[in-house]
């Protein structure tokens, strides 16, 4: 059976970077946030890798990748994002910072999704991270399944096997690193991917070609978007302060050192 | 005036757990700051009575209950209805729940359906000024903020840790049971079971004093020239067997046993510590072979006191973020470790 397979998946800063946060006129934001590298949000990028796998294994099947975040930062992510996996973007021009509303954002994205032409909600899987790098809520992706009407909703998944039949058994996380296991009788489903199974795919030169067909164009219509935060008030933002003062031990012998670190293991 | 609502959901045993227990705790001490608010609590599970009377001492106006076989599992689509039925009766202005898996896969679906905001992974909530603000982290734990809402109804998902527990005796409760009509079209999923690793093999343990974590370095050539991989596995199970600590990884090590690189076995992503593995509470952690690069020790924030062993004195946990570095060989200090606990 072929899907229909829409991927949510915002832009985060680069997570080797250093974070202030400053105070905007719209509210908290990260200092130099425009300077910033980016990079596609980790758990997005798994979904989008399984995504492509996904459609792959099963022929007529497609992928849409769409992405809300500032124009030009969308378009330098993508220039890597496009050689990795087929795809066709949905851009929206809008903030892709951590501390804009969830709800709204859903809005947007739902919108999008639902304008999509030829979209076959029957065949529909929409996948997404379970939580961004950014707000880190995992709650934007419920709140679009709840928009598109999808009651089958499953988080944190690491694993999704279509079955003979068009079921899916899907794997989630739950507490203890243990994996929960459920059945769906089939599309439409939302996941809100983890980590998945899949190692990030090599750079391929073609598919990136093809990618940018699309890419640009979208790109160019992107539909801005304003997001007003309503009735959402930040009291402060703050780094914590907590900086350590390691203690560095250079010359103590490694007998000695393990029986230090069992004291302290002991201690309570 | 607020009607605080506490969701909570049963175990398998029919109980509620440290978590359910801990958001009523913070609920009731929100509730106290807050002037002419009243407490209600909604339990989900199969049967709730029990639950109900673990917390008759709660002092709640209203103990409201959605129960059947079909609300037992942990499911989207019959927890997104029942969340829903228990907010709309009980009226409530601000819903706190623990931050379950069973409650963060539904609460923000049941929170679009009531109209309101959520917020989630809140680490604190209390009054300001009459007012709740609720305290989380953005950026995988790298700032901290404190916001408030005007909109209601709003959804708090409380991580655990963060209060104290409530504690009372047991009574017998009067339940309010709220119907719930489930249609075929949400019953489309069933919980078929849990995948779980055997008990000798489960090295997460998230109510363990210590996490041990474990980074590329063990795999790595050594002072020798050659890896070690196999004594490395020896070292790590040998400790964790005998302190019963939780076993933590870098991405890079997780990594590698997708690379189908010579790596340590009982390890998989589940393990994995930082900005897209866990971040986990731990009263103390110890970090061996690992660098300590930002996106790892972000995962770390909530690991009160830090030791790290490594070879290298500009690694980063030099940089502030460990209590005390060690450095030294892991290999040389861990089997020396194991030896002592042994002995006593
Ligand atoms: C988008 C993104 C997300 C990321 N998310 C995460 C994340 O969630 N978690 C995470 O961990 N990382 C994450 N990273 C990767 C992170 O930046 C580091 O690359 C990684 O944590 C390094 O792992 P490591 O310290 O195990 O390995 P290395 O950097 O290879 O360090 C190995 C260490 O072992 C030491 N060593 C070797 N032998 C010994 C010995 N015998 N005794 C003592 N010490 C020894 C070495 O001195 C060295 O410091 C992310 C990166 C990106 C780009």
């Amino acid at each position: 059976m072929p899907y229909h397979i829409v991927v949510c998946g915002s832009i985060v800063p680069d997570p080797l970077q250093t974070l202030e946060p400053v105070t905007s006129p719209t509210g908290p934001a990260l200092k130099n946030e425009l300077m910033l590298p980016a990079v596609l949000d980790p758990w997005a990028g798994h979904a989008l890798f399984e995504a492509a796998n996904l459609a792959k294994q099963h022929a007529g099947s497609k992928v849409w990748f769409v992405s809300m975040g500032p124009k030009a930062k969308l378009q330098q992510v993508m220039m890597t994002i496009a050689q990795k996996v087929p795809f066709e973007l949905v851009a929206i021009d809008g903030p892709s910072s951590g501390f804009t509303e969830a709800s709204e954002v859903a809005a947007a994205l739902a919108d999008a999704i639902q304008t999509i032409p030829g979209l076959d909600k029957a065949h529909l899987l929409v996948f997404g991270g379970w939580e961004s790098a950014s707000r880190g809520a995992g709650v934007t992706m419920q709140m679009i399944g709840e928009r598109l009407g999808l009651v089958d909703q499953f988080q944190g998944v690491d694993k999704l096997t279509v079955r003979a039949d068009g079921s899916l058994e899907i794997l989630e996380r739950i507490e203890g690193g243990k994996h929960q296991v459920s059945t769906c009788a089939g599309t439409p489903a939302l996941l809100g991917w983890a980590t998945g199974n899949l190692p990030e795919p090599p750079n391929n030169p073609q598919v990136g070609m093809l990618n940018m067909r699309t890419v640009m164009p979208a790109l160019q219509k992107a539909k801005p978007v304003k997001l007003a935060g309503e009735g959402l008030a930040f009291a402060s933002v703050s780094l914590p302060k907590q900086r350590r003062e390691t203690r560095i031990v250079k010359d103590m012998a490694p007998d000695d050192i393990a029986r230090e670190i069992v004291e302290w293991i002991k201690k309570d | 005036m607020e009607t605080i609502l506490v969701l909570a959901h049963t175990e398998a045993d029919g109980s509620l757990g440290k978590a359910a227990l801990e958001t009523l705790g913070a609920a009731k001490t929100l509730s106290a700051s807050l002037a002419g608010s009243t407490l209600v609590v909604g339990l989900i599970g199969t049967e709730v009575q029990a639950a109900a009377n673990q917390i008759a001492a709660a002092g709640a106006a209203r103990l409201l209950g959605v129960a059947g076989a079909e609300f037992a599992q942990p499911r989207y689509s019959s927890d997104v209805l029942a969340v829903e039925a228990l907010g709309k009766a009980a009226a409530a202005t601000i819903i706190l729940a623990p931050a379950t898996s069973r409650m963060n896969r539904v609460l923000a679906g049941a929170t679009q359906r009531l109209g309101g905001r959520i917020d989630t992974h809140a680490t604190g909530i209390a009054a300001a000024d009459g007012k709740p603000a609720v305290t989380r982290w953005y950026y995988r734990q790298r700032m901290e903020a404190v916001l408030s809402r005007t909109q209601r109804p709003w959804v708090v998902a409380l991580e655990s840790g963060c209060s104290a527990a409530f504690a009372g005796a047991a009574g017998q409760a009067a339940v309010e049971l709220v119907p719930v009509a489930l249609p075929a079209a949400h019953q489309r999923t069933t919980v078929t079971g849990i995948q779980a690793p055997s008990a000798d093999e489960q090295t997460i343990r998230p109510d363990a004093k210590l996490l041990f974590v474990a980074g590329a370095g063990w795999t790595k050539k050594q002072a020798d020239g050659q890896a070690h991989a196999a004594e490395a596995e020896q070292i790590i199970l040998g400790f964790l067997g005998q302190t019963k600590s939780s076993l933590g990884s870098t991405k890079s090590l997780v990594d590698l046993s997708g690379e189908g690189q010579q790596v340590l076995k009982f390890m998989s992503h589940l393990n994995q510590i930082g900005q897209t593995g866990a971040t986990p509470r731990h009263a103390k952690g110890l970090a061996t072979c690992c660098h300590g690069e930002e996106p790892h020790t972000v995962g770390w924030r909530f690991i009160n006191e830090r030791r790290a062993i490594n070879l290298n004195a500009a690694c980063s946990w030099a940089q502030g973020k460990a209590d005390v570095l060690y450095v030294a060989d892991a290999f040389a200090v861990m089997r020396k470790v194991n030896e002592l606990l042994a002995a006593k």
